[in-house]
């Protein structure tokens, strides 16, 4: 086994080594610019990213005219989001959201307010899912978008999509979704799920850093956003510069290999995925976050009450790579955004870590995990006065804290 | 963000968990934090009447690896110090000694904060002014 252990997929996946292995001639031998139309080291990279386009496309169902290509998701958030609100500026000045949404989507979101948009953030409930009637009221005939995530970063869970669209439509308003955690993952299909935007990036399934894309649908409807970014006019003029000809020919094998290897991927991610929570759910007072039936296969996202995240993390952060929504990990101090919109307190949301499995993750690796985080969560709550005082039967609610 | 070594022994190995006779009158118990927080410590001494030497301390803490490690030490300077020189412990004095890093110094004004409530209790127990709280 080599160590340290990778269980932070949702952050980022390393580049599959077929990935890496076809951008290679791209760096070097093959180094133009696709958008040089009258020589040939411009046409075989501009033939490179119409293939590249062909593979994203092919992987969610799209047409190849329809991706966009930018730096990454957070940028494709931003596109969609600001673009659509100038671009229909004259339809109304509304958007609804969703409290946990990545923060790409809400910052671009309080932007707009600053500029006198009417932006609705939606609740979600216990699970992470925001309710279609609440939806369904919210949308006003001044609403130009609904802007709200494929799947969840810190707890999985995903969205009914679907159902989400056929209210949008109904009402006339544009879907966006943010399909960073879900595009490779699971199927995803912006026609069958009715998408009329979609952001997502190549980092998060197996390729390279600094590329993602932006679904624009060019028929029923046929959407159109404003450039956020000027120049050349590249991306049908939609995301002007100089294409990342390299990271898209690597994004275009990532999303090939997804498409070809989902199925498999996720049967043997989603064994050991559901071994590391059953063995982790024998501790006493472990709470799984979110929803357990609507979830993306490889995340598991777990509170253990009376200890601390970052504590927990550091009983084995010297061999296992994981995330935690304890304030501690973050530059604010707040805990979790996204496990407090779920309505955990924020003693559950100090006390969670989030298991990111991936494509290479080993049954191996998964047995370490278990035994490093079963045997640091009990040494911690030997250490923990609140585990001490829970099994005297005392309720820490009763207590009357000092907040500092 | 790198530990230092002080701070992972501490965490590895800490000095004096456990939990002392909170019905005592020699015995004198601080809980500071709270869950909310994301650290809780429980610091408690035991005070030789005669003396007012501290003979013994105990903690428990919930938090990160800084917060432990501030606890943990804090009862190892605590033990043999008479409760007046307890008083003068500083935070920045367990700063210094675990070279904390800026956004874990209030693990250690935490920990300060412990150590003048379990003095606290001990003084009211035995019909003593608190010393005055100076955060």
């Amino acid at each position: 086994m080599k160590f340290p252990i990778y269980l932070d997929h949702n952050a980022t996946t390393p580049c599959d080594p077929r990935v890496v292995e076809t951008m290679i001639p791209y760096f070097t031998e093959k180094f133009g610019n696709a958008a040089s139309r009258n020589h040939s080291f411009g046409w075989v990279a501009e033939e490179a990213v119409d293939y590249a386009r062909e593979q994203i496309a092919t992987l969610i169902g799209a047409d190849p005219k329809e991706i966009i290509f930018t730096s990454g998701a957070t940028e494709a958030d931003n596109l969609a989001i600001k673009g659509v609100y100038e671009m229909y500026a004259q339809k109304g000045n509304h958007i609804i959201t969703a409290t946990t949404e990545h923060k790409a989507v809400l910052d671009a979101c309080h932007h707009l307010e600053q500029l006198g948009a009417q932006i609705t953030y939606l609740p979600v409930n216990a699970e992470g899912m925001i309710d279609l009637k609440q939806l369904e009221e919210a949308i006003t005939d001044k609403t130009i978008l609904v802007a709200i995530m494929y799947a969840n970063n810190e707890v999985g869970t995903i969205q009914p999509v679907r159902e989400i669209s056929e209210i949008c439509h109904r009402k006339g308003t544009l879907f966006f979704t943010d399909g960073t955690q879900a595009v490779g993952k699971i199927p995803v299909d912006v026609n069958k799920d009715g998408i009329d935007l979609m952001a997502f990036t190549a980092h998060k399934m197996y390729g390279p850093k600094g590329v993602g894309a932006l679904y624009v649908r060019r028929k029923n409807p046929r959407v159109k956003v404003t450039a956020q970014m000027d120049g050349g006019g590249h991306e049908r003029g939609m995301r002007s510069g100089t294409l990342n000809v390299t990271g898209i020919v690597g994004f275009g094998k990532a999303a090939e290999i997804c498409r070809l290897e989902m199925e498999s991927d996720n049967a043997r991610i989603i064994k050991m995925r559901d071994r590391l929570e059953t063995e982790l759910m024998k501790l006493d007072e472990a709470y799984v976050n979110g929803s357990r039936e609507h979830r993306l296969p490889q995340v598991c996202n777990i509170s253990f009450k009376f200890v601390e995240g970052e504590g927990l993390m550091m009983g084995f952060n010297k061999n296992i790579a994981l995330s935690s929504g304890s304030a501690c990990t973050s530059a604010s101090l707040e805990p979790s955004y996204v496990l407090k919109a779920l309505g955990l307190g924020d003693d559950l949301a100090h006390s969670s870590l989030r298991f990111g499995l991936g494509r290479y993750t080993t049954d191996e690796e998964i047995d370490f995990t278990i035994e490093a985080v079963s045997k640091t969560v009990t040494r911690l709550r030997e250490v923990s006065p609140l585990w001490e005082m829970f099994k005297e039967g005392i309720d820490l609610n009763t207590i009357k804290w000092e907040h500092h | 963000m790198a530990y230092s070594d002080k701070v992972i022994d501490h965490y590895e190995n800490p000095k004096n968990v456990g939990t002392l006779d909170k019905s005592s009158n020699t015995v004198g118990t601080g809980l500071v934090g709270a869950p909310e927080c994301g650290d809780v410590m429980r610091l408690q001494i035991e005070v030789d009447p005669a003396t007012q030497v501290i003979t013994d301390a105990k903690f428990k803490t919930f938090g990160c690896g800084s917060a432990i490690a501030s606890s943990s030490l804090a009862t190892e300077w605590l033990k043999g110090k008479t409760v007046d020189q307890a008083l003068a412990i500083d935070n920045m004095d367990i700063v210094e000694e675990l070279a904390l890093p800026p956004v874990k110094i209030h693990c250690s004004v935490l920990a300060e904060d412990a150590i003048k409530a379990a003095i606290n209790d001990y003084r009211t127990k035995n019909g003593l002014e608190p010393i005055a709280d100076n955060h």
